[in-house]
């Protein structure tokens, strides 16, 4: 379907709307037992998300259920590094068990490396990890949608 | 499974499709944009566009080939299938209405960049590096001489060099000069156990000569020491678990000097590589079978060949490290020389892009002079308005596939800060598919559609156009 009789400005309301949801710290259902809470912070365009996620579920599948922008490109299978996200407190990042060795030779691909940057597809919730916050690195700023407006013809 | 862009492409389009029933009014207030080449590059740029920009985006992809994606289909080595997953989510990108794919057309061939930008807001030139840098010794344009780019062409089906003469029956040993990702997926190939590969989606003719192939013992050469190999700790490690493959380094060559010592400090990634091959040192005890030897500090003289025109040996000589004034270290030649017999001799010492007619190109660096994605005029720093670089093209022919998103983000920022002041096609401006048909162009094109993406999904993937 082309969309070819809207403008920017038509869409505005509602892609403001999609942007202050993405931009304030959302909580979505609160804990469970079988589930954990963690939060996503988007370095890109500096938005907070707080998910539930299922204990056992792996990082990336949490991101990609809540709309969180993580990069998966290989689709969990080890092979690319672009789900690395970055664990903010250092003793959680402890708890985690130790990344392998095929974790180790993506993670060295990855952009933006730190002490505690792990994959996003490995990294499985688990109780201990209740309350996690974790950073997806980003080398470029978002430019928002709001800034354009496009010339008539 | 639909993955991330898939599924957000598809949320804004639901959006638009709520909207579009309260909207009566029409206005052509689209952005249109034309990117060239559909490798990770293209479809990343593709990607952010649409994201960036909702339903006011319009982007045509060409390719040169009838089939889309890039290197991710004839670059990554067949036994690597997981690298090729994202083919999924550029497959999801492709089907989004905003999009249309046109393969089978040439830029600079079947249709000039002058004409292209005449036909949208914006032409993004993201066609990669398909040039290889060459290796400039005597005896290079011997029968059995080719580039790594020529041979992973071969064996991936890529309709330039499917044809490849190589008769593996008649070739013991290979000679790959260079130490990068790409001579060690082509030392696998080349080593490891044919039925392994069956099952991956080689081309057919390649899998028939790896079953038949008389290959004995490849060796892997390179100018510089172990410290500064550019191939990735993944690459190796599957190299030196490959089965009945005995993996052989001079111990002193693994020799690190001080500034060495200080390269490694300072990268993880290097030191692990470094400790790996050390300790497959001690591990390969395998005495039979075929043979990997990695020489380091070597430099390539020249090629020998027999009384046929084909290559039979190669002249290298001996390097030694010098640290430069630069505190970067310099392989020096030490007059020593050496000789080994090669078959078959692969360079694989860089990849390189080709110049395009309509655009201004920096001879030094291979590349479209640019800055952060813009462009810059013939001879001077103003960004010409309009005109775009994404992926390799952009950058030279270096990182990983998820390189190229980062790429083209700020590719994207680049086209969304100039919008306003970008120009619109005339009124009267004919579209793409109607300039090709008028020349004759048999694109294969409109919606990108499923029969496409079944297309993709046959064992010889690259259908001679
Ligand atoms: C042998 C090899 C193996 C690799 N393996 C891996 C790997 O395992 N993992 C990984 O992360 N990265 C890998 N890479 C790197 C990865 O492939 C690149 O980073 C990426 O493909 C670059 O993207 P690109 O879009 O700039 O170029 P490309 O992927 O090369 O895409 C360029 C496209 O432009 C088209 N084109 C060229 N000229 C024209 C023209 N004149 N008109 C129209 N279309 C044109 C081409 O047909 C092609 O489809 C590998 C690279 C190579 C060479
Ligand atoms: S998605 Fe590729 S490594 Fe995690």
């Amino acid at each position: 379907m082309w969309l070819y009789g809207l403008t920017v400005d038509m869409l505005q309301p509602l892609l403001s709307l999609r942007h202050a949801f993405n931009y304030f710290s959302t909580t979505s259902s609160p804990s469970a037992d079988d589930s954990i809470q963690v939060t996503f912070f988007d370095e890109k365009d500096g938005s907070e998300t707080t998910v539930a996620v299922p204990l056992g579920e792996n990082l990336l599948e949490a991101a990609h259920n809540n709309e969180i922008d993580l990069e998966g490109a290989c689709e969990g299978s080890l092979a690319c590094s672009t789900c690395h996200v970055i664990v903010q407190d250092p003793d959680l990042y402890a708890k985690l068990p130790e990344p392998d060795d095929d974790e180790n030779d993506m993670l060295d691909l990855a952009y933006g490396l730190t002490e505690t940057s792990r994959l996003g597809c490995q990294v499985l919730a688990t109780k201990e990890l209740d309350g996690m916050k974790v950073r997806i690195p980003s080398a470029t700023r978002n430019f928002a949608v709001d800034g354009y407006v496009p010339k008539p013809h | 499974m639909l993955f991330r862009s898939g599924r957000k492409l598809g949320d804004t389009a639901t959006l638009g499709a709520l909207l579009c029933s309260f909207v009566t009014k029409r206005s052509e207030s689209t952005l249109k944009v034309c990117v060239v080449g559909s490798g990770p590059a293209g479809f990343y740029t593709t990607a952010q566009i649409l994201k960036q920009l909702g339903s006011t985006a319009r982007v045509d992809i060409l390719d040169r080939l009838p089939t889309p994606f890039g290197l991710v289909r004839s670059g990554v080595a067949p036994d690597h299938p997981d690298t090729k997953n994202v083919i999924n989510q550029y497959t999801q990108i492709g089907l989004d209405s905003r999009v249309s794919y046109f393969g089978n057309v040439t830029v600079g061939t079947d249709v000039q960049l002058s004409r292209l930008r005449r036909l949208y807001h914006a032409v993004v030139l993201a066609y990669g590096a398909e040039s290889n840098i060459q290796l400039k010794v005597p005896g290079e344009d011997l029968h059995g001489v080719y580039s790594a780019r020529q041979f992973v062409w071969w064996y991936n089906a890529h309709p330039d060099h499917r044809n490849l003469p190589i008769d593996l029956s008649k070739i013991r040993r290979v000679a790959i000069f260079g130490m990068g990702n790409v001579a060690l997926d082509c030392a696998r190939v080349l080593l490891q156990p044919p039925p392994r590969l069956g099952t991956t989606d080689i081309a057919e003719h390649a899998l028939r000569q790896l079953r038949d192939s008389a290959v004995e013992r490849v060796d892997i050469i390179g100018r510089r020491g172990p410290v500064q190999a550019s191939f990735t700790a993944k690459e190796l490690r599957e190299l030196l678990k490959l089965e009945g493959v005995r993996v052989v380094v001079d111990p002193d060559q693994l020799r690190v000097t001080e500034t060495d010592e200080v390269e490694m400090k300072a990268s993880r990634a290097k030191r692990r590589i470094f400790d790996i091959m050390k300790s497959s040192l001690d591990a390969s005890s395998n005495t039979s079978g075929r043979q990997l030897h990695l020489h380091f500090l070597r430099t390539l003289k020249g090629i020998q060949g027999d009384e046929q025109g084909a290559v039979s040996s190669l002249q290298l000589e001996r390097n030694e490290l010098r640290t430069a004034a630069d505190g970067s270290q310099r392989p020096a030649g030490t007059g020593e020389m050496e000789h080994l017999p090669a078959d078959l001799v692969l360079g694989s010492i860089g990849y390189r892009c080709n110049p395009l007619e309509g655009a201004p190109f920096d001879e030094r660096r291979g590349i479209i002079p640019n800055r952060g994605g813009r462009v810059l005029q013939a001879g001077s720093s103003e960004p010409d308005p309009g005109l775009y670089v994404a992926g390799w093209v952009k950058r030279g022919p270096t990182g990983i596939i998820g390189t190229n998103l980062t790429d083209a983000q700020e590719t994207v920022a680049a086209i969304l800060q100039d919008a306003q002041s970008l120009s619109a096609p005339a009124d009267d401006a004919p579209s793409l598919q109607q300039v090709l048909q008028e020349s004759g162009v048999q694109a294969v094109s409109g919606a990108y559609d499923s029969s496409l993406v079944h297309n993709l999904q046959q064992k010889d993937r690259c259908p001679q156009p």
